[in-house]
């Protein structure tokens, strides 16, 4: 079963430039990260047209800043290395399938 | 036809589980639906230094997922989604959750509270893009920046306090001009060189683009406008109880919404029990929600071994 993918600054450009990939930006720090995190690994295991990675905004600092990422949790489902839809705040895997399925469209 | 349950828990803070740790110990199998906001407010904070039993301090959202496992260990069966509507006017009750119907003899309802934010139109479109309600969330991205946090209770100075930690500087903005609240944070923020005070006024409009570039704010004794520079406003100006759903069900009270409770947990409608923030605005703690949580779980234990008279009496009524 697919895992969700640890992406960091050095891979991130490499890991998203093809298909559908959304991204959970995250921090340790962040209690409503600790909600999404599971989330994201259940939504990791169920979709099968999109990549679901995580970004560490502590250690990766150049990526969460070059998307204008200020404030966690941020989802952004990217598509062929573009962002397409940004996600502030905890959202559910529903929600999220859905969203995917939009942008697979 | 849904089974009838004999008993739905809405909400998963402090309040929520215990109700569901005592339910599911007694036997009542009850349902809990999280809701959204899963563990509730303690997974916005980082550390928890006044719950007892830990001395060294907790991270709220590992101390939530405790409670949660320990709800899940005597058969509460739990189920991440939220409720939609409520029906309190026929027995069994029912309750929709994502196009489902369920039906209960008893309900605790124990949603809490959420974060007020201000109401302006540009606040909302730029959340996540410098407007935040969470400090210790996103404190992070503004190293060495200006940034706002208005409000001026307790929260308002513990985020102040915690901002300064990577800030350049903290206003705090105060529609009054004095704080209240503990007199211990009060002089922290006071004696703490990063923070100043706003003084009698309010933000009117949150300016910038793509991102904060600044606040309008009004002051309310001369009601002049000015501007305030800053990369990020952080909004802590209280909450408000999660009620929504049950407005024309049960008694609510005026000012803020609050659920009208007597006799320890109990509503004005029979079998439905409330716990936690959602009915308590005098002491708002973890513990007092976990208190209050037993107390609503025993009391339904209690008036559910009378659900038939209940039912008969009712029913004798309708026929006269
Ligand atoms: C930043 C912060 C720091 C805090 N620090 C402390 C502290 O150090 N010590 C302390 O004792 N207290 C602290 N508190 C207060 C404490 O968190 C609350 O008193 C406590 O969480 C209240 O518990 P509760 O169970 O009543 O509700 P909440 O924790 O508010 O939980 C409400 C639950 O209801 C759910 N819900 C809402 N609507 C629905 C719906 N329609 N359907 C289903 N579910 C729904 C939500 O998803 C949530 O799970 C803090 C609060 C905040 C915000």
């Amino acid at each position: 079963m697919p895992q969700e993918l640890t992406l960091t600054d050095q891979n991130f450009k490499d890991e998203i430039k093809q298909g559908i990939t959304l991204v959970d930006f995250w921090a340790p720090w962040c209690g409503p990260c600790q909600q999404q995190g599971p989330i994201i690994e259940e939504l990791a295991k169920e979709v099968e047209n999109a990549k679901v990675g995580k970004l560490n905004v502590d250690n990766n600092q150049i990526t969460a800043q070059e998307f204008g990422v200020m404030s966690i949790p941020t989802l952004i489902i990217f598509k062929d290395g573009n962002p397409i839809e940004t996600l502030v705040g905890v959202h559910q895997k529903e929600d999220l399938k859905k969203k995917i399925q939009d942008i697979a469209k | 036809m849904p089974e009838t349950k004999n008993l739905i828990i809405i909400g998963s803070g402090p309040a929520g589980y215990t109700a569901g740790i005592y339910a599911s110990r007694a036997q009542l199998k009850p349902i809990l639906f999280t809701g959204e906001e899963p563990g509730g407010q303690l997974t916005w904070t980082t550390e928890v230094e006044n719950y007892p039993g830990f001395p060294e301090g907790v991270q709220g959202p590992k101390l939530m997922q405790e409670f949660r496992k320990q709800a899940e260990k005597f058969g509460t069966e739990i189920i991440d989604a939220k409720v939609d509507k409520v029906d309190f006017r026929v027995r069994p009750f029912k309750v929709w959750s994502a196009d489902k119907e369920y039906q209960s003899r008893a309900i605790i309802i124990a949603t809490g509270a959420s974060a007020n934010w201000i109401g302006l139109p540009n606040e909302t479109r730029l959340k996540g893009h410098g407007v935040s309600s969470c400090a210790t969330c996103d404190g992070f991205f503004f190293k060495d920046k200006d940034v706002v946090v208005v409000g001026g209770g307790d929260v308002a100075l513990e985020d102040a306090n915690f901002l300064t930690k990577v800030t350049k500087s903290v206003k705090i903005i105060h529609r009054r001009d004095c704080l209240r609240g503990s007199e211990f944070l009060q002089k922290r923020a006071r004696e703490n060189k990063k923070i100043s005070f706003v003084w009698n006024s309010e933000v009117v409009d949150v300016l910038g683009e793509k991102k904060v570039s600044g606040v309008r704010v009004k002051n309310n004794q001369t009601n002049e406008e000015s501007d305030i520079a800053c990369d990020g406003m952080f909004v802590a100006i209280g909450h408000h109880p999660n009620t929504e759903i049950f407005k024309g069900q049960i008694e609510l009270e005026d000012k803020a919404g609050y659920i009208v409770v007597h006799d320890d947990t109990r509503t004005t409608v029979e079998g439905v029990f409330a716990a936690g923030d959602v009915a308590d605005f005098k002491y708002r703690q973890a513990v007092t929600a976990a208190g209050m949580g037993c107390e609503a779980a025993i009391d339904v234990e209690k008036w559910l071994e009378n659900y038939e008279k209940v039912i008969a009496k009712e029913a004798d009524k309708k026929n006269c």
